[in-house]
């Protein structure tokens, strides 16, 4: 990687000028990623200096800056209530302390990274993004959305009851997901589960969903809603597992995901 | 570009490239207890801690380190000697290039916990890796110097 220029400036306005006006301009998160490629970067933008760095309790929303870090994340007393901790939980085992006190919020979810807990743990949750020129739009909007040259302001995560279940299958604890799987109902109702590391971006699986929320006792209807969930969602290959193989994986952790938020004991 | 930091305790600035991390401008300017081990945010031999919290040194860029805090092994030296006794006691220092991205990670365990649990030492330090010992005699040296579990 090689930087010609680095700046910090200290208003969103001032940073959407120079990466609106300089087409080789890169706005840091973190900088993780960044750091291990091997581009030829021109000018990049870090956004420490901007103000984005906070967590805000409203009456039906939490809001966090683009700019917190994972660690801040795990470590927030109103997110260790939220949910019953589901946050700091599924954050709290991605790679390593040292880099979950570097990797942002924004740095994490603007990418659209494949391999990303963060964003699929975060679509059993009702998420807003704010993003600094096209406004605010639902995180699987987000995620199916092109979007050109933007900040990523906000996240505002929705103040709800929920039972929510984060699943992953990794070689090692300290490595990425094979695959990943959130899911998340009100009282067996009202369902929400994503699939990620599929290996492309997390995606919602709406069609499983649907028949989940129109069927009274879910678990009883296992079969039926893995098979929908197996064709509605692509796997892909890569070089740490075939789609075939995440394929059957999807179905375990769904299982999995299903009984936890159920709380099957049958 | 110049970057302002703090350093163990001392006001320093550094003339850097935009591209340099700040592990390359710490071992420039002579803070060799900083390691460069995978360069790829994976093995945690090169971490500092950054107003207080623990963070790869060959992953932050130095111009993100402008205006912060920086703590590097030297400047927690006299805290942590017991634990580099513990260490040598233990048997659990071999080649021991990956001691001071440990010391770093042990300093922060002890502020964040007060009696911790093998597990949360385990999952504290999941990301310092080292290939000598076997982690076995680092555990001992850990849970004797945080009077735990023993």
């Amino acid at each position: 990687m090689r930087i010609k220029n680095y700046v910090r400036p200290h208003t969103l306005e001032e940073a959407y000028r120079i990466i609106s006006e300089n087409e080789r301009a890169v706005v840091l998160g973190g900088g993780s990623f960044l750091r291990l490629s091997f581009k030829e970067i021109d000018t990049v933008v870090d956004l420490q200096d901007v103000g984005l760095d906070f967590i805000e309790e409203k009456e039906d929303a939490v809001d966090i800056g683009s700019m917190v870090t994972l660690g801040e994340l795990e470590r927030n007393d109103v997110l260790k209530k939220l949910y019953r901790g589901y946050i700091p939980r599924f954050v709290g085992i991605i790679w390593s302390v040292q880099l979950r006190n570097i990797a942002t919020v924004g740095g994490t979810i603007f990418p659209k990274w494949g391999f990303s807990d963060f964003i699929t743990g975060l679509l059993a949750l009702n998420v807003d993004v704010h993003l600094y020129k096209s406004g605010k739009m639902k995180l699987e909007d987000f995620l199916k959305t092109k979007i050109g040259k933007d900040i990523l302001v906000k996240i505002s995560i929705k103040k709800e009851r929920r039972e929510t279940s984060f699943q992953f299958l990794r070689n090692s604890l300290y490595d990425f997901s094979l695959l990943n799987l959130s899911l998340s109902c009100k009282k067996g109702k009202d369902f929400k589960l994503a699939v990620g590391a599929r290996p492309g971006v997390a995606k919602p699986a709406k069609k499983t969903v649907e028949f989940l929320n129109s069927v009274d006792e879910p678990f009883k209807h296992l079969k039926r809603a893995t098979g929908i969930l197996l064709s509605e969602i692509e796997f892909g290959d890569d070089f740490r597992a075939s789609g075939e193989y995440r394929k059957h994986l999807a179905g375990v952790l769904f299982k999995r995901a299903l009984e936890e938020v159920l709380n099957y004991e049958g | 570009m110049k970057v302002e930091m703090t350093v163990n305790g001392e006001k320093k600035v550094f003339e850097v490239d935009p591209s340099d991390t700040l592990l390359d401008v710490l071992r420039r300017n002579g803070y060799l207890s900083v390691k460069k081990g995978c360069d790829t945010g994976t093995c945690g031999a090169c971490t500092v801690l950054m107003d207080g919290v623990p963070v790869l040194s060959c992953i932050v860029l130095a111009g993100k380190a402008h205006g912060h805090e920086i703590t590097t092994v030297e400047g927690i030296e006299n805290e942590m000697r017991e634990f580099a006794e513990k260490l040598a006691q233990e048997g659990a220092d071999q080649c021991g290039y990956c001691s001071p991205g440990l010391v770093v990670m042990v300093y922060a365990l002890k502020k964040m916990y007060s009696n911790p649990t093998e597990e949360e030492i385990k999952k504290f330090l999941i990301g310092n890796l080292c290939r000598c010992s076997g982690y076995q005699g680092q555990m001992r040296a850990i849970k004797k110097f945080l009077g735990v579990g023993e």
